[in-house]
Parts: C-alpha cells; structure tokens; sequence
C-alpha cells in the first residue's frame, strides 16, 4: 500500500469531549488514495462521533482536518461532503420510489452541472446481483438491509473521493453485508483516487473490508 | 350622552358568573378534577379583563400617542412570550426572537392599516389602534406557536433525514426548506380555515362586538374583512420570521443541524 498515492485526507491533533469525558485525544490519520481503513475502539470510544466529525457533520474541539490539501475551515461545507460522505448505521431515506431517494442528491447545489443517471444505479446493482427493477419499489417497503443498499449506494453515486462507513451492516443478514462490501469494492477500484473508512463491531468484516487500522478511545 | 347599547351593572356580571356553576356541579359530581382549574381561570379573566377595562379607559381618555404605543408595546411583549410559551422546546434567545417578530409583523402591518387604509386621524387615536393591534396579535400567537412549534420538533424528530441529506451535499437551506415550508403552512393554516367559514360557520367575535355596540352589520363585516387581511399579513411575517431565526439556530454556518441546541424545558 506504500508507494506514490497521493494523501487525500490527513488529520491532525483531532481531540474530542463529551460532557466532561474525553473521548479521544490527539487523533492523527493519514489516508491515501487507494486505502482501505478501519477505525476501531471500545463500544462508547466515540467511532461514531470520529467519523461525524471528519464529514463535518459535528463541530471539531480542537485539531486539523485537510482534504488533498485544503483546510475544513477554507472550504465550502456542502463541496467538502460532496467529497467526503458518512453513511449513517440506521440511513433514513425520503418518501417515494428507490430511484426518486438516489436522485434526490443531484438537486443539491453542490453537485450542479451533474446529473441522476438510472444506468449508473442499475450498473452497480447488477454488479451485487439485484435486478434494477429494484429502482421501482417503494423506498416504505424496503427491508432493513435493502434500506441499507440504497443508503451506500445514494453515497457511492455522487462519486465522492472517501466513504466512511459507519457499521453499515449490523443489522443485516451475511448475504446482505456481502452486497454492501461489494458495493464499496466496486466503487472503490473503478477509480484510483478512493478510499474507504469502515467501523463493525465484526472483526472478521474488518479482516475482509480493510487492511488499516485507526485505533481510537482508551483501552478500558 | 346614552349609549347605544345596554350596559351590563355589577348584578348582571355577577348573575353571568352563575353560568360557570353547570360547569363546577358537573365538574364536582363527575370528579373531573376541573374544579380548581375552572375556578382560577375564571376570576383571572374577570380581574385582568376589568383591570384592562381601567387602563384603557386612562388612555383613551389621556388621548396622547405615547400611552398607546406603551400599551402597544406591554401587549406585544406578552404576545411574544405566550407564543413561545405554547411550544415545547427552547433554545437560547427564544423569546427574544419571537417578541422581535411579534413587534415587527404586529406594528408594520397594524401601522400601515391605521395609515394607509382606514386614515385614522390622528393615527394614535386609541379606538382604532388599540383593538386592531389585539386583534392582531390574538391571532399572531397562534401561527407563530404553531410554526415555531412545528419547526423545532420537526427538526428533532427528521434529524436523521435532514443530517442525510447534508452528508450528501446539501446546504443547510436546502436540507432545511421542506421543514421550513411546513412550518410556515401549519402557522398559516388555522388563519386560512377561519377565513373559509367566516360568516357561515362563524360570526367573528369583534365583527359581534361591533353589532352589539350598534353597528350597522353591513359597516362591521367591512371591518372583519380588513381585520382578516391584516391579520393574514402580520401572521405571514411574524412566522416566516420566527422559523427563519430558529433555523439560523439549529442550523450552523457550518451547514450542520445542531438539534443538541434544543432542549426540552
């Protein structure tokens, strides 16, 4: 994995308290293209807020976060997580149809000049085995897992340079984990300038999803 | 000079406070455990009604600009503060903001109604300004509670929507705008119903007052009509005010939904 990739997120001193508790401290990371990271730590370490704050979702206590070079602070937010996505564990997704939740992003001001393309989603779904009529079905009666498909695969469409993946399959079935973990690869090696950020409570899904380890919170 | 109405004496205030005793035997007999409620309520509207009676009575006849708008002002502030009151969470400047908007949609709209439709001279003549103001306020609190309301919980409650969509991208404004839309629906909604029904369903109370007081009903639906577009006017800024400070609060410059500034009281 060493080589000449060049970084595309680099954090530094990152510090985080939550009433009163210190969560973690002087986190540090660098991630380059290509790599496949994992952040781990003891349920409550704070994995969670770790990667809300690198999407700039939360507001960072103290330390530095840069993407291919620029500083949070000197970006516009929205372009930022246009670049840098966070999947939630439990995704919620607006009414309607699955094609109508994928597009919806497209609207956004940071995306303009880009636009929804059902082909791209029918793509990547053929590539985990799900036939695109899947685009039709009402996003309300979707399972847990598919929910969690859609959810990575809204993320994967907007082409941002990292995903951070937080436990995005502790609620699914192997089969349906599978099918995420297929999803990020795909995503992953279509391009050379990606780069991954998991979190799972299973380490065995760790062992297949990544070869980099962030370890965080203090050993209890 | 003898008014053109009967005037209601002490005996007669105290035979109508007889009508409340349905109420309390009821209340009693059931164990509704209204009794109590019942019975403060009903003395705190007599006094503060017979007080207000006193106070303006002072002012219309003092007939100078600055009591009216200082009474005008006392009104607002209460207003402000029992809009907020009638929501359920709080964030830091709270009331500041809603007395703000109260202040601003109240005295715009009933300013440009005393000016510039009904030219009242002098325009601090406390007949007009006084009831006109109330009339709009009564109805402000109602859209603003109810936008403010319907704006913090809905925040709370779509957090996980709204936070999706600003992981995707969107700005804090286009991940908040189908909030911000309902929140300013709900706040006018009650006023639009009311206008629908307005004269068949219900007869509005100062439109009655006017009757009551001698008027003809054909000049008191005139004024029930003005009446109802100022308070459709004040109602339509004093919400779109109120949610858009909220918004600037529980969504930051940094384009995050910040529902930890939320608290439940």
């Amino acid at each position: 994995m060493q080589g000449f990739q060049p970084i595309l997120l680099s954090v530094h001193g990152l510090s985080c308290t939550v009433s009163g508790r210190q969560l973690w401290h002087a986190v540090g990371l660098e991630v380059g293209a290509g790599e496949r990271w994992a952040v781990t730590g003891p349920s409550g370490s704070g994995k969670t807020v770790f990667l809300r704050t690198l999407a700039g979702l939360m507001p960072r206590q103290a330390g530095e976060i840069q993407l291919r070079g620029q500083s949070f602070d000197r970006v516009w937010v929205p372009a930022w997580r246009a670049q840098i996505v966070y999947v939630p564990q439990r995704p919620a997704l607006p009414e309607g149809s699955v094609q109508a939740a994928l597009a919806a992003p497209f609207r956004f001001r940071a995306h303009r000049g880009r636009a929804f393309l059902s082909e791209d989603a029918g793509r990547y779904l053929a590539q985990v085995g799900i036939a695109a009529d899947f685009l039709r079905q009402d996003v309300a009666t979707l399972s847990g897992g598919e929910a969690q498909v859609v959810a990575v695969l809204r993320a994967l469409l907007i082409q941002p340079s990292i995903l951070l993946l937080d436990e995005p399959t502790a609620s699914l079935d192997p089969a349906r984990a599978g099918k995420v973990e297929m999803l990020v690869h795909h995503w992953q090696s279509a391009a050379p300038d990606r780069a991954c950020v998991w979190t799972s409570h299973d380490p065995a899904q760790l062992t297949r999803v990544s070869d980099l380890r962030l370890a965080i919170g203090s050993p209890s | 000079m003898k008014p053109s109405y009967l005037e209601i004496g002490n005996w007669q205030l105290a035979f109508s406070a007889g009508l409340i005793l349905v109420n309390l035997l009821l209340s009693g007999w059931l164990r509704l455990g209204l009794t109590r409620s019942l019975a403060v309520a009903s003395v705190r509207m007599a006094v503060q009604l017979l007080l207000v009676g006193l106070v303006l009575d002072y002012i219309f006849a003092l007939d100078r600009p600055l009591p009216v708008v200082a009474i005008g002002l006392v009104m607002t502030a209460f207003a402000g503060v029992a809009a907020v009151n009638r929501t359920r969470r709080r964030f830091a400047g709270i009331y500041l903001n809603s007395v703000l908007c109260v202040f601003a949609a109240s005295y715009v709209v009933t300013g440009a109604a005393l000016l510039g439709i009904l030219n009242v001279e002098p325009w601090y003549r406390a007949q007009y300004a006084v009831p006109l103001l109330g009339m709009v306020l009564g109805n402000l609190i109602n859209g603003v509670s109810l936008a403010l309301g319907h704006f913090m919980d809905g925040a709370m409650r779509d957090r996980d929507l709204i936070e999706g969509d600003l992981a995707l991208g969107a700005t804090r404004w286009e991940a908040a705008h189908p909030l911000i839309v309902a929140s300013l629906r709900t706040g006018m909604i009650p006023t639009i119903n009311s206008m629908l029904v307005m004269g068949i369903v219900s007869l509005p109370g100062m439109m009655t007052g006017q009757m009551l007081a001698g008027a003809a009903p054909a000049s008191a639906v005139r004024y029930q009509i003005v009446i109802m577009f100022m308070i459709v006017a004040a109602t339509t800024l004093g919400t779109f005010g109120v949610v858009l400070l909220a918004f600037r609060v529980v969504f930051s410059r940094q384009h995050q939904l910040r529902v930890d500034r939320l608290r439940l009281p």
